[in-house]
């Protein structure tokens, strides 16, 4: 039996330290015992004993609006969610063969075999990210490693190496190996004397002829060693030709045209970091497993055209888009999910400052195009087994399936990921046209299979999608600090999540944790009230 | 100085947008210098081809085509500098020539205005910094 007093174990303490001093106080704990420091994911809400009959409508079934939903559900609350679409899951979605994708100005029927799929919206999971992959092992929904990184892929710029493209592997250790060499230069020209101590100098000195694979007079040449990190002209073998053979590195100007340090910084920052993991078969196996929690409470087709508030309650007016018939519901509260690019459109009574936050918020644009290949050719001819090559075309990269490996038979690559004016450009076309700019373009890397394997692709361009009008939001430091405390304020009776209320924009997570944040502070307040 | 920063800022959010989000490649296309190119490069993925633009009531992007608030001389300028609702700003994807340009080809080709968008009327309406129009104009 724990003391009531005393904390008994470090679970105790921390949750004294969130009962006292809030989420903010307890994450701070956490981080000093050696927790959390990634996610703010505390574990799960402990919400309960709502009052009797306390009712609370949720905007959205996307997996924010599906997480408020099962949480003040098991709180005690009757809920309602109100989504658009026919669908559940927001932009947790995946593409397989029989599906349709239905955007502003076209249709497209999806082509893909059965099996293959490709994942429009999120597609992979840092490790750090809790609330996801917690929920996932809650509700049963199998993870799978996702391959990010892939020394053997390509890294293409129109302006390097002719247009060359270049394994991802040399540019990096040429990289690194000039750098080191001019590390090694400024210290032997005492160009660093004021600044590095003769012993810091001397163990640079060592650290940059090993780390960077130097010759003895500290210059970057080919060599065994370096044939070692770089790989061969001849690889090594058996036998009477066993020896192996060095290629050549690049010299530093083609390594500085190839801009790989880019690159490095992408592959550097904390949810680029592996371990990835994606869901076994499609991601909306994590959509559909919310689903399966609340789908009693989802009401579909359903437009919302004006939120109303007063002292007793919520209303949101709304038309049917199958029958053209029109409705309100009213509950005591309100969870509104609808992506800022809607909202900003929608009638909706709160205080001038959430609705000026509201419309202070631009919505980035993405596009993801997949084509099925007959066969995995970038296996079996150029050994790339899942990660991504990339390049500054418009379709941004070419990333490989990293699951069914060897597997005979199509795939689906993902044949385009921009943000920017890439999205645009691919926006902008036909799905047609699409494809064809993707595997003109993707050709870079595959020339002599990329457009004579391929079967049929599909694409999604987010801003093209008739319940979002954008990929994610974008928030600048300027507008953060302008609008975000009045855009995730909870206002009279009505608080607003997904991923535009965090700090983890554009990935699930911060769809999550919004949707934890707000519902906790909205049970404050109903029980307050 | 300010405004040389603000420009940095503006185009790192753009290209590769918000920090710690996931994205792709990051894709450096050269955006054409002609006004019809322009919007269909940038323009045309949203406004649609025909200008027209899409969707239903409360989730649509507004018509171009035939746009009465683009008889302003300045209303489109000021959208296109700062953004509007979900539209984000182009000042940092696209040049000031750009942007001139395709603001001309806009109210000429889809629309008869006659007058012309100049990369000084750009830098007067930078300089003196007009609040965003609000427009619930049902387009």
């Amino acid at each position: 039996m724990s003391h009531p007093i005393l904390p008994q174990t470090r679970r105790d303490l921390l949750s004294m330290i969130g009962k006292v001093g809030g989420g903010a106080a307890l994450y701070q704990a956490m981080t000093a015992l050696g927790h959390a420091a990634e996610s703010q994911f505390t574990g799960p809400p402990q919400l309960s004993g709502a009052r009797p009959g306390a009712s609370v409508l949720v905007l959205g079934a996307g997996l924010a609006g599906m997480l408020a939903a099962y949480e003040l559900t098991k709180a005690g609350y009757k809920v309602q969610i109100l989504e658009v679409q026919t669908r559940a899951g927001g932009r947790n979605m995946t593409l397989r063969g029989g599906n349709t994708v239905s955007e502003l100005g076209s249709v497209q029927k999806v082509g893909f075999s059965p099996g293959n799929y490709l994942n429009p919206g999120p597609w992979r999971i840092p490790h750090h990210h809790r609330t996801v992959i917690h929920y996932c092992k809650q509700f049963g929904v199998e993870l799978e490693p996702f391959l990010q990184t892939n020394h053997n892929a390509f890294v293409h710029r129109k302006a390097a190496f002719g247009g060359k493209p270049q394994r991802f592997r040399d540019l990096t250790i040429d990289w690194k190996g000039h750098v080191s060499e001019l590390l090694g230069k400024a210290l032997n020209a005492g160009a660093l004397d004021q600044a590095v101590s003769a012993p810091d100098k001397a163990r640079l000195l060592e650290a940059m002829r090993s780390w960077g694979v130097l010759d003895k007079n500290m210059a970057y040449v080919k060599s065994d060693k370096l044939g070692e990190q770089r790989g061969w002209e001849r690889a090594p073998g058996g036998g009477v030709s066993g020896a192996p053979i060095p290629n050549d590195p690049s010299s530093l100007g083609d390594t500085l045209d190839s801009r790989i340090w880019e690159q490095l910084g992408f592959f550097a920052e904390h949810v680029m970091q592996p371990a990835m993991f994606q869901a076994k078969g499609g991601m909306d196996h994590i959509g559909k497993a919310f689903k399966a929690r609340v789908a009693k409470l989802i009401r579909y087709g359903t437009r919302v055209s004006r939120i109303a508030q007063d002292e007793r309650g919520v209303t949101a007016s709304w038309t049917d888009a199958k029958s053209g018939a029109t409705g309100e519901t009213r509950a005591d509260w309100m969870v509104c999910t609808i992506p800022a690019a809607v909202l900003s459109q929608i009638d909706l009574q709160v205080s001038d400052g959430k609705r000026a936050a509201i419309k202070a918020l631009p919505y980035g644009n993405s596009v993801k195009i997949g084509l099925e290949m007959k066969r995995r050719f970038w296996e079996t001819e150029d050994a790339i087994y899942g990660g991504s090559s990339f390049t500054d075309q418009a379709i941004g990269l070419v990333s490989y399936p990293g699951h069914g490996c060897f597997s005979d038979g199509p795939a689906v690559l993902l044949g385009a990921y921009p943000f920017g004016v890439g999205a645009y450009i691919l926006a902008g076309m036909t799905p047609e046209k699409r494809i064809q700019a993707a595997l003109e373009q993707g050709s870079v890397f595959h020339p002599a299979h990329y457009k004579s394997e391929f079967l049929s692709g599909a694409s999604v361009a987010w801003n093209r999608m008739p319940w979002i009008l954008g990929c994610c939001a974008m928030w600048t430091e300027e507008s953060r600090a302008a609008h975000y405390q009045d855009l995730v304020a909870m206002d009279g009776r009505i608080v607003l999540a997904g991923e535009h209320c965090s700090y983890y924009g554009c990935w699930q997570e911060g769809a999550l944790l919004s949707a934890l944040d707000a519902i906790t502070r909205l049970h404050q307040r109903a029980l307050a009230t | 100085m300010f405004a040389a920063g603000l420009a940095l800022a503006v185009s790192l959010a753009l290209g590769s947008p918000g920090q710690a989000q996931d994205r792709g490649g990051g894709s450096s296309v050269a955006v054409a210098d002609e006004g019809r190119e322009i919007y269909e490069q940038i323009c045309q993925s949203c406004h649609m081809a025909d200008a027209k633009g899409g969707g239903v009531p409360g989730a649509m992007f507004p018509t171009l085509a035939g746009n009465p608030r683009l008889a302003d001389h300045d209303y489109a300028s000021i959208v296109v500098l700062k953004g509007r609702g979900g539209m984000p700003w182009f000042s940092g994807m696209l040049t000031r020539p750009q942007i001139a340009a395709v603001i001309n080809y806009v109210r000429g080709h889809f629309n008869a205005y006659p007058d012309t968008v100049t990369v000084a009327d750009l830098d007067r309406i930078t300089i003196d910094n007009p609040p965003v129009p609000d427009c619930n104009c049902g387009h």
